[in-house]
């Protein structure tokens, strides 16, 4: 059995045979170090972005197809094309506010390679003639806080950062900022308003995205930690060698974190669109299987905010529109992982309980719904769950997202999946993302629910009260 | 009277300059004022109000959104235990009561000496490390019960030098040399194109701006 053993300075990296675009540098202990960088190809695709025109860049990203990996999936390239043109000034915002649950590719990546996103930084600004690009660290995470301020530091004192950078006419600032503690500003929208000084509450869109109205009312491309990390390795290797990686559909690598009950949860580098979910539980170079060999009950495939799936979906590849079209996405990367020792109703209230803890307060069915929902949940855990309540939950939830919520197959009674997205009533996906655990374990496990709402599963059964009176239950 | 003490109020200055819109700069400038007295006071928002040319009510606006910010006086360490799925499948939840029942307070309680705040909270990013949590936000992963006593015991006895005191995040700062920088200016005076986009007018289909 080959070994393959954790990362000893990059906690939960694990190094295997997969690709390598984005996590090169990880087995290095100094990987964070300028010295480190530039003796491992860094700022070469700067050097080779800056030898060609900007449009030209922008053409190579969009021919290359790298798709955001912060949870739209949407690509970079044609994300880049819808700034007005003229509308000058123009804003990178990068989104380093990682907090999806779950998930933390981009930690890893602002942490053991900054200088690698602040060139994905430098290149994105230079394509697109990008006047100061704005880093959004997490609050919570001192350590990418300082090796990002560090490596900025360097890079301005070498002339990669600032004012005619390579001693061209490009000139660009990067300010390093930190969030202070909420998910929600993980929402693009709500990014900028935190940038600009406010609470962070998403603005109405459509019509107006970020692109054509943003920081500041400016065109504004707000982009992921590992989507712009992917920059560098593109302008050295090509489009074509991009796309040799991954899938026809779903080009290059990607970063994903298992966690839960597996024998080695960790951060891998796959091949986009190739690996399975088997792959990674079971695969010697990945997960290595569940826990005590226990059966897997089900698995959240892409952040606390993704439908479940259960053990007929194991085969799908992590391709997003594959997973979409099976009722889930891939969002951010985050895969939790659960056996059959787990209690469905709990595992749900506790992702419920962290989406009514992080509503803004915005809109009102997710202020309101949320916490109704984390309420309802937690008598049912409690053993004071009333017979009204699974269809009460349901309908909250239809409050937030009307329609058939997005839901994986289910064979076993004969069930279709619903294809992701959701329908929302709130302006911003959140309120509509804590019903995904709602709907996918009351239309699987439903009997865990009544079970404990009749108490079947703590008290024996007795026989019905001998009266024609209605009985109050609960 | 100045609430930054000399040094903070000259890089309070510096960050303000990083910014298009002073108002940009009022959560780092909450940060700063955290890291100087451990939490957030009235005259800190005050003061942080002149400097950004806003309102104190419109910097308590915001910084009130924020978890992190604290606006009464906390622990000079506070253990976030973190209680998500993919810690509570392997034992979160148990850590946080572990915690509670050992300094006798409950989540977001502070000790009576002024030691320790315990918060129960959302996902820290360190998932395939679970059961985690972070002192003053310094990781601490893969805790056992017994890992969390010694942890506790050698911040008791001053040896958890690791660990800053509670407000202090980013040990190392941005800093731009006078010189270095392209020049931070406010948005209605960078209208102009950026000049390495004419490199696009020699070619016939550089249609960008």
């Amino acid at each position: 059995m080959p070994t393959y053993d954790y990362v000893p300075h990059a906690p939960g990296y694990v190094d295997n045979d997969g690709p390598k675009i984005v996590t090169s540098r990880f087995v290095h202990e100094d990987s964070h170090t300028l010295e480190r960088y530039e003796a491992t190809n860094g700022y070469e695709g700067l050097h080779r972005a800056l030898d060609r025109t900007p449009a030209d860049v922008h053409e190579e990203v969009r021919d290359a197809v790298v798709l955001g990996r912060g949870g739209a999936g949407f690509p970079a390239g044609v994300k880049w094309g819808f700034m007005p043109p003229g509308k000058f000034p123009y804003y990178l915002v990068v989104n380093g506010d990682e907090s999806e649950p779950g998930t933390y590719k981009d930690r890893l990546l602002m942490e053991r390679d900054p200088h690698q996103l602040i060139e994905g930084c430098l290149i994105t600004c230079y394509a697109l003639g990008l006047s100061q690009c704005f880093l959004y660290v997490r609050g919570e995470m001192p350590a990418a806080q300082e090796n990002l301020a560090q490596a900025l530091n360097e890079a301005y004192a070498k002339g990669y950062v600032g004012k005619n950078i390579m001693g061209t006419e490009f000139s660009v600032d990067i300010t390093l900022t930190w969030g202070a503690g909420a998910y929600i500003v993980g929402e693009e929208t709500a990014l900028i308003e935190s940038l600009e000084g406010n609470r962070g509450m998403p603005r109405l869109k459509p019509p107006f995205f970020p692109a054509a109205i943003g920081l500041y009312g400016q065109p504004t491309i707000v982009n992921n930690v590992e989507t712009l990390s992917n920059l560098p390795w593109l302008l050295v290797n090509g489009s074509e060698q991009y796309k040799a990686h991954g899938s026809e559909a779903s080009p290059g690598s990607r970063m994903v974190t298992v966690s839960g009950h597996v024998n080695r949860p960790g951060v891998f580098e796959i091949e986009q669109g190739v690996t399975t979910f088997r792959d990674l539980f079971y695969g010697d170079n990945f997960c290595r299987g569940i826990r005590n060999d226990n059966e897997l009950k089900m698995f959240v495939p892409g952040g606390g905010s993704a439908p479940w799936f259960f053990p007929e979906q194991l085969d799908l590849p992590l391709e997003g529109r594959t997973v979409g079209a099976e009722g889930s996405m891939l969002g951010s990367g985050a895969i939790m992982v659960m056996d059959e020792t787990t209690d469905a109703v709990k595992a749900a209230l506790r992702l419920v309980r962290f989406y009514a803890r992080e509503s803004c307060g915005k809109c009102t069915p997710c202020r309101e719904g949320t916490t109704w929902e984390e309420r309802i949940l937690q008598r049912i855990l409690d053993g004071e769950g009333r017979p009204s309540d699974i269809d009460k939950l349901l309908d909250i939830a239809d409050n937030i997202s009307p329609g058939p919520y997005p839901v994986a197959a289910d064979p076993s009674q004969g069930l279709a999946a619903v294809p992701f997205p959701p329908k929302q009533t709130t302006i911003c996906p959140l309120g509509p993302s804590s019903v995904a655990p709602i709907t996918s374990t009351i239309r699987r496990f439903r009997h865990e629910y009544e079970a404990k709402i009749t108490k079947r599963d703590s008290i024996p059964v007795m026989a019905a009260p001998m009266s024609s009176d209605p009985v109050e239950v609960g | 009277m100045s609430y930054f003490n000399a040094d903070n109020l000259e890089t309070a200055h510096e960050i303000i300059s990083r910014y298009p819109r002073k108002k940009s700069a009022l959560i780092p400038l909450l940060h700063l004022a955290q890291e100087q007295e451990g939490w957030v006071t009235d005259d800190a928002m005050r003061q942080i109000a002149e400097l950004t040319d806003t309102t104190p009510a419109e910097v308590k606006g915001t910084g009130s959104f924020y978890e992190m910010f604290k606006f009464h006086p906390v622990g000079t360490y506070m253990i976030n235990v973190c209680t998500n799925l993919a810690c509570q499948l392997l034992g979160g939840e148990e850590l946080l009561a572990h915690a509670e029942e050992t300094l006798g307070i409950k989540a977001g309680g502070t000790t009576a000496d002024g030691m320790f705040t315990i918060e129960d909270v959302e996902c820290i990013a360190a998932c395939t490390e679970a059961p985690c949590l972070q002192v003053n936000y310094r990781y601490k992963l893969r805790l056992t019960t017994d890992d969390l006593d010694q942890l506790i015991d050698d911040i008791r006895n001053g040896r958890a030098t690791d660990i800053p005191e509670h407000g202090t995040l980013g040990l190392v700062r941005q800093h731009v040399p006078a010189d270095a920088g392209a020049g931070i200016v406010a948005p209605e005076q960078a209208t102009e194109r950026p000049v390495w986009l004419a490199r696009n007018d020699a070619v016939a289909e550089g249609g960008e701006g």
